[in-house]
């Protein structure tokens, strides 16, 4: 996995609500058994106006700066919705490595981590406030995201600390591969088992 | 004397292999039940990498998101890609030794259905799917929840899963249900209360004497909700009713250890004095049938209601977000939401199309036509589910009313937003499924939810209907 250590580029406020992950990755671009190729399809019912990708020049990411974005601001319970990979896969390929929040949906979160992608969680008044000094750039200003300090940096340098959980921080940080880190544990694995054949057999056993 | 217990940490305490520190646990998977659609994807990594599935008698596998629905159907699928899907995934299934329920398996059906109608899901255990309505099982006592595909790689290669473990909420139902008030009210009624996130960082357990007089598959249905409030997942206690309903299911314990699984599903309740971070209390007098107005299930409201007025909303940001849905369904302010007119119905998913789903909507069919020009879809939730149905003669009934009768899947759920037979752009549909998002059932396709008894009563009038109107 990519590591993510520090970021600093051209952040788009999409301040919506509820951003669900049929929104940023259409069903009819899931099928496909590979886990890359989705960056065309990000947005793609809100970016294109038809089924041959003509532009929507109204959309936020098709408009400059913002087509070069790093950073995605969003307003609460993002990626809410199908558990979909692909969500995460069509915002990493589109080039977005941080996705700045009040909140997200669980699934969406977690497989945030498993792609090198950074789930920021600020206060809702926080990232609003980053958003109106973006806009107020004309996306110009830029906005850093620090993984090792844990703050995220607006376009007036004023500074926003963040919490992230430490084993998943690691594993960014470090680009672990999260299958490979748990099969160090797998002497654990076949104690537990041995032991819940006992207590609970009939998982095992029908 | 031991600290009183929820539910949902008495099913977690009992799966930690390892506590990881930071609120995170390596917690282990006992059921790891895969469709096509993140199976495929998960099973090509595992390959690629070269892993072996750990525990391939605690996987299964299910043919359902993009499977055709029509009669007679075979590989051949409307979603474009679609065909390719199902060979590849019953290809890397056969060739990993797991038990797929294929498209001719007679116990194929959507997974989440299938999975307690099977035994193959069971109360207190943990269970996982690349799909967010995995939750769905939580009905019957069980801890479960969608995940992506890289997750499903994760499971096959471990049993494993590293998880930070929730808070707990409570819903407590009290009160009864009112006439044709289902579960499916009750959910949605929840859902605009407490709004799409309200269950954030959360598992919920759904509580109370409403609760507790539901059937199995009405407990279904309000844990299928569980993800549109963002909750990790929803779980109702097993009782008599779960136990009663998992004797003698193909999959599930038979003889002595049975006896053992009832000894230990008995323990599985919140203790007295559980602490909850969060609790709700809901009066289910207060529930009338509730239908969908706008693009998140949140946007729930009587179905005698009126569509809200955004200017009424102070916070800018939700006004916003309020604006848009009423621009993409194209209601106006104010209008009564029983004035409006719908294109067509569906009754199926994961949600609503069990058996006694079936069977409500049967009831207030019978007699009827459904409206003219109306398009009516009925795929009930497995082969089992329409093996029964028919042999009440409930099939009939659909067919004389004007309903196409089909074979089970996710069908017009998820085939529409995948580019396959979907419904047509501005169409308003009325459907018992759990997502009305923007393009969900096709490209502008403007659905409202809405439980059976609903969507039936509304195909006969052709526009949204009080069930409690038919037969006046």
């Amino acid at each position: 996995m990519e590591k993510f250590t520090k970021i600093t580029g051209i952040a788009a406020p999409l301040m919506r609500r509820n951003i669900d992950t049929d929104a940023i990755i259409p069903g009819k671009e899931l099928i496909k058994v590979e886990k890359t190729g989705y960056g065309d399809g990000l947005f793609g019912q809100w970016r294109y106006i038809d089924g041959n990708r003509k532009e929507n020049p109204d959309f936020m990411l098709n408009r400059p700066p913002y087509r070069d974005a790093v950073i995605l601001l969003a307003d609460a319970n993002f990626g809410c919705g199908s558990s979909r990979e692909a969500a995460v896969w069509a915002l990493t390929g589109f080039g977005i490595r941080c996705v700045i929040a009040p909140s997200f949906a669980a699934i969406f979160f977690n497989n945030c981590f498993k792609n090198s992608l950074l789930p920021v969680i600020l206060q809702d008044s926080q990232v609003h406030e980053l958003a109106r000094q973006v806009e107020e750039s004309d996306g110009r200003g830029l906005v850093t995201v620090d993984l090792e300090k844990c703050q995220v940096i607006g376009p007036e340098k004023q500074i926003y600390p963040f919490t992230v959980n430490d084993i998943y921080r690691e594993m960014l940080l470090q680009g672990l591969d999260p299958i490979d880190a748990t099969l160090r544990y797998e002497s654990k694995i076949a104690a537990f088992q041995e032991k819940d054949k006992i207590n609970r057999p009939w998982i095992y056993q029908y | 004397m031991k600290k009183p217990l929820t539910l949902f940490e008495k099913i977690w305490n009992d799966h930690v292999i390892m506590d990881m520190g930071q609120n995170t646990y390596l917690i282990h998977i006992d059921r790891n039940f895969q469709h096509e659609l993140a199976g495929a994807t998960s099973l090509n990594g595992i390959d690629k990498a070269g892993r072996k599935i750990r525990n391939v008698d605690l996987a299964f596998a299910v043919m359902d998101h993009v499977l055709d629905t029509h009669p007679g159907r075979g590989d051949e699928t409307p979603i474009p890609g679609g065909t390719g899907f199902v060979r590849e995934f019953r290809q890397r299934t056969q060739a990993h030794g797991i038990r797929l329920f294929d498209i001719d398996d007679p116990w194929q059906g959507i997974s989440h259905v299938i999975a307690p109608e099977l035994g193959i899901v069971l109360p207190g255990c943990t269970y996982v799917c690349g799909d967010s309505h995995t939750c769905t099982v939580g009905g019957v006592g069980a801890l479960a929840w969608g995940i992506g595909s890289t997750d499903v790689e994760h499971v096959f290669a471990t049993q494993t899963l590293i998880q930070t473990k929730p808070k707990n909420m409570r819903v407590i139902f009290n009160g009864k249900l009112g006439n044709e008030v289902y579960a499916k009210d009750m959910i949605l009624y929840l859902i605009a209360m407490v709004g799409a996130a309200g269950g954030i960082e959360h598992a919920v357990e759904f509580a109370g004497p409403a609760i507790r007089s539901l059937p199995v598959d009405g407990r279904l249905t309000i844990c299928n909700m569980a993800v549109e409030f963002s909750t990790r997942t929803g779980i109702i206690e097993p009782d008599d009713i779960t136990i009663d309903y998992f004797c003698g299911r193909p999959f599930a314990p038979k003889g002595e250890l049975w006896e053992k699984a009832v000894v230990y599903w008995r323990t599985l309740q919140s203790d007295p004095g559980a602490q909850f971070d969060k609790e709700v209390v809901i009066d289910c007098d207060d529930i009338e049938p509730q239908v969908t107005w706008g693009t998140s299930p949140e946007y729930s409201i009587a179905v005698n209601g009126h569509v809200p007025d955004p200017s009424d909303v102070i916070d800018y940001h939700r006004r916003l977000t309020m604006e848009r849905a009423i621009s993409y369904t194209g209601l106006e302010p104010g209008t009564p939401i029983n004035e409006v007119q719908i294109d067509a119905v569906f009754i199926g998913s994961c949600t609503n199309a069990r058996l006694s789903d079936l069977r409500e909507a049967a009831r207030i069919l019978k007699g009827h036509r459904i409206a003219l020009g109306m398009r009516a879809v009925c795929s009930p939730g497995s082969y089992e589910t329409k093996r029964r149905a028919e042999s009440e003669g409930i099939d009939r009934v659909f067919r004389e009313a004007g309903f196409e009768w089909r074979e089970s899947g996710c069908s017009m759920c998820m085939s529409g937003g995948a580019g396959g037979e979907g419904f047509s752009p501005g169409q308003h549909v009325l459907s018992t499924t759990n997502r009305n998002f923007e393009d969900r059932q096709g490209r502008g396709v403007r659905s409202h939810l809405a439980s059976p008894v609903t969507v039936a009563a509304s195909a006969i009038t052709g526009h949204i209907t009080d069930p409690r109107k038919i037969g006046e």
